[in-house]
């Protein structure tokens, strides 16, 4: 099947999503979507997918025009989307979150189900238990579901929004391996992404949106300072991370044992000086939320004992911690992060930790502003925070911090962000480091553990490594700690 | 506010009614009976007299009272399915005090109010406890509760408090007058108990709005997991959200003893804290519309028995207009926000 989307505009309100967008996607390919947050690509996709009806313009199919109404319309013609979180019911297992949506008429026959899902793992070499429950499985098994789900649901074209945000570099491994296959077997797949990484990985051919509109196209070996160059209409490359460290330890842990109830940590024992960056390196899920959770608070450590700048806080609660200038930025910001429903002033008056019975409007009117403008984020204080993009949320979640801090703790602090909001985050980050700040972070890109960090901790299968000052190691190197290779 | 925005929502507030009218009045032809008529007497009934304005003046109080208390928990994202349980607590407290000391008015009302307000938030604490400790669902919670309340009223009207000449479903005997709430001349209105009420959902409409605790409860209904990461003590929130709908619910429960019947009967809160649900939905959560809303389901509460006087309807079509009123209500509000949605 050929895909070609013709000069599709698309507005909400005031903003150009999409301006005269044209890109043709061939049978067997994959076909990257590259563009900076806020391009216009999922708007693009949405349209491409029939959950967004253009303004203007059309697609056709191998030719002839089609109108996609629906997602499921756009299913019939063969077009399936991937979206960034997957939308699927934890409570139940693999097989029945498969024939959900899939399953026509009333009666259900689990053997023929269960043929033809172990069938398609095999036709495209994924790995999955249909019996698990959902709630089991990780990010990356749940896409790899999904997946599946459309395959049987004969989709030819399968559209992938941002599906490397997430999922530890295995388990992208495996995802580009299956989408490889897919391609083999004639399919197209139209892989969306703000990684050029991934695009030069995977892709064939490449096009790249700028403010919603299509600015280049270039097929595969990538130049990649032209891609850049793309994406952002200039180069920007990456601040090497000055080192900040100070003298004096602020953060300290003596055989500290950080358990779940999946999960025991071997005990830990770190001293951190002021200003320092410590990098917590694993796949997902391997204990480096844990630690950090006990570190602020909200989760209590089984053995060991924590000190802050000298103070024994082994048992302090979170809001205890708080007031010592300890912070917790979760990775899922409008699930742990923002409240949906308030806008960016309400929460500056919420943050406000004054006990007053009436709230001050006035200042957190002045405080939001104040922070909008600093952060450069992309609204008003009226703006409600589910109607700012990724990246604009993660600004406002990070404008929302206190000032003077003495250890921040950040969950994958750039997911899902463009190059250039990345290192506009870090350089903000660093520079609470100059000022003492302590800051502990995880993340899957070994390039942001390894730029970013003093030092790192590597968690593996249950094991944590002493702490690797990052200037020594290599990427490769640390790729294979991380698949818990010793070195 | 555009004109578009007006018609939004004037037609939000028009349209449901419009179209639970229409059903009523398909359900009152089927009945064989002239619709109009029907409508009419509703509407004769509650206004015929300033008697029946009195009337639908006391049966806004404890609707008011336990709106105002709903109107807190449902910010806090809680479905206080308690608040029926939460008026009886506030009852029995009060008819606990009646029982228990004799004294001049001027001791006893303060007291009776105090009584009831500490009853109702007790009993929210309690659902509170079980939500926040025991991990039990709100929902469940409270309704379990109001089963026990509505056993132990039972229990005492035909137990310990009942009257010397013997127990019945009439109650226990009368209050001394030293209890009973002041009336507006020789009405069954009594000024201090409407006053009591309006205050009530004055101070929970600026609660809402302004209070630095009117944002936190919000906050936590919106989103628990983050008003926790931003430092706001949730737990405490929660039992602080319920102990304050307790409180307002109690005062109505107690009120329907001091200033209606004068005494305790079984069913003393006549439904209202189920009622005070819909009032709520009705509302779209907001305390400015609940006076209107309250002022309507009072109407046809007082007027609606004059079908069956005149026109031998059951009374209970009224029920049948309020509660569709409140499912179309939701039904439009649904279909607009489908609508919207649609176009993101």
């Amino acid at each position: 099947m050929r895909i070609q989307i013709e000069r599709i505009s698309k507005t909400f309100g005031n903003v150009r999503a999409n301006v005269d967008v044209s890109l043709t996607i061939e049978e067997g390919t994959i076909h990257g979507v590259l563009g900076e947050n806020g391009a216009g690509k999922t708007t693009l996709m949405k349209i491409l997918s029939g959950y967004l009806q253009p303004d203007s313009g059309e697609i056709l199919i191998d030719g002839h025009p089609v109108s996609l109404d629906s997602p499921a319309d756009a299913i019939v013609h063969g077009i399936g989307m991937l979206h960034q979180d997957p939308l699927d019911v934890p409570a139940l297992s693999v097989l029945d979150n498969f024939s959900l949506g899939l399953h026509k008429g009333f009666w259900h026959s689990k053997r023929r189900l269960r043929h033809q899902f172990y069938t398609l793992c095999r036709r495209f070499g994924v790995r999955l238990q249909p019996d698990e429950r959902l709630s089991n499985l990780t990010v990356g098994e749940r896409q790899q579901l999904e997946l599946v789900r459309l395959l049987a649901s004969g989709v030819r074209v399968i559209i992938l929004d941002e599906p490397t945000t997430g999922i530890s570099e295995q388990q992208k491994q495996v995802l580009f391996e299956t989408l490889r296959r897919l391609s083999e077997e004639g399919m197209s797949v139209v892989f969306v992404s703000h990684k050029l990484d991934d695009v030069d990985a995977l892709c064939s051919s490449a096009s790249v949106l700028r403010s919603g509109r299509h600015v280049g196209e270039m097929s595969a070996p990538f130049d990649r300072d032209r891609l850049v160059e793309l994406m952002f209409g200039r180069a920007v490359s990456a601040p090497v991370h000055p080192c900040s460290c100070g003298t004096r330890i602020a953060l300290e842990a003596r055989g500290l044992v950080v358990t779940s109830r999946l999960l025991e940590l071997e005990p830990i024992d770190l001293s951190v000086c002021e200003g320092e960056v410590i990098g917590l390196a694993g796949l997902e899920g391997s204990g480096q939320r844990l630690l950090m959770e006990v570190c602020a608070g909200i989760r209590k450590p089984k053995a060991g004992k924590l000190l802050l700048d000298g103070k024994d806080v082994t048992h302090a609660g979170y809001r205890e911690l708080q007031a010592f200038g300890v912070a917790y930025v979760p990775a899922s910001r409008m699930e742990e992060g923002l409240v949906r429903g308030l806008s960016i002033r309400e929460h500056f008056a919420l943050g406000a930790h004054e006990r007053h019975l009436m709230v001050d409007w006035d200042s957190a009117e002045t405080k939001a502003r104040a922070q909008i403008e600093r952060f450069s984020v992309v609204g008003t204080p009226d703006t409600r925070v589910e109607e700012l993009s990724g990246g604009n949320q993660q600004r406002a979640l990070l404008s929302l911090l206190p000032d003077d801090l003495r250890l921040l703790m950040l969950d994958h602090p750039t997911r899902g962000l463009d190059l250039g909001s990345e290192i506009w985050v870090w350089e903000q980050l660093h520079e609470r480091c100059r000022r003492g700040t302590v800051i502990l972070f995880t993340s899957t890109d070994l390039d942001e553990l390894v730029d970013n960090s003093d030092r790192l901790l590597v968690f593996s299968g249950g094991q944590v490594s002493n702490p690797v000052a990052s200037a020594e190691v290599t990427r490769e190197e640390l790729g294979y700690m991380i698949g818990g290779v010793n070195l | 506010m555009t004109v578009r925005d007006l018609a939004r929502k004037l037609g939000l507030g028009v349209i449901p009614f419009a179209l639970a009218v229409v059903t009523s009045t398909v359900i009152i032809l089927a009945l064989g009976a002239n619709p109009i008529e029907a409508f009419g007497n509703v509407i004769g009934g509650a206004y015929e007299s300033w008697a029946k304005v009195a009337d639908i003046a006391m049966a806004m109080v404890p609707l008011l009272l336990a709106s105002a208390g709903m109107l807190i928990t449902f910010a806090a994202g809680l479905w206080n399915i308690g608040v029926e349980g939460q008026m009886l607590a506030g009852a029995l407290m009060t008819t606990w005090l009646v029982e228990s000391i004799e004294g001049p008015a001027a001791v006893m009302l303060p007291l009776s109010v105090l009584a009831g307000v500490a009853g109702g938030a007790l009993w929210g604490v309690l659902i509170g406890l079980l939500r926040v400790y025991g991990g039990v669902n709100e929902i469940f919670a409270g309704l379990g509760m109001n089963f026990v309340g509505s056993a132990l009223t039972n229990y005492l009207i035909f137990g310990p408090w009942k009257p010397e000449r013997g127990a019945t479903m009439s109650g226990t005997d009368p209050f001394p007058l030293e209890v009973w709430m002041p009336m507006i001349g020789h009405t069954r209105a009594s000024w201090l108990a409407l006053l009591l009420a309006i205050v009530a959902i004055a101070v929970v409409f600026i609660i809402l709005r302004d209070t630095q605790w009117g944002l936190v409860l919000k906050a936590i209904g919106l989103n628990p997991v983050a008003a926790n990461r931003m430092g706001v003590n949730t737990n405490r929130h929660l039992m602080l959200a319920l102990m304050a709908c307790g409180a307002l619910a109690g005062l109505g429960g107690s009120l329907q003893t001091t200033a209606i019947y004068h005494r305790l009967i079984p069913q003393i809160t006549g439904g209202n804290g189920y009622l005070a649900q819909l009032v709520v939905l009705l509302s779209g959560l907001r305390a400015q519309w609940v006076p209107l809303v309250v002022l309507f389901f009072a109407s046809v509460q007082v007027g609606s028995p004059r079908l069956e006087l005149r026109m031998q309807l059951d009374s209970s079509l009224g029920g049948v207009l309020q509660g569709s009123v409140v499912l179309f209500y939701l039904l439009v509000n649904g279909v607009r926000q489908r609508l919207g949605a649609r176009n993101r």
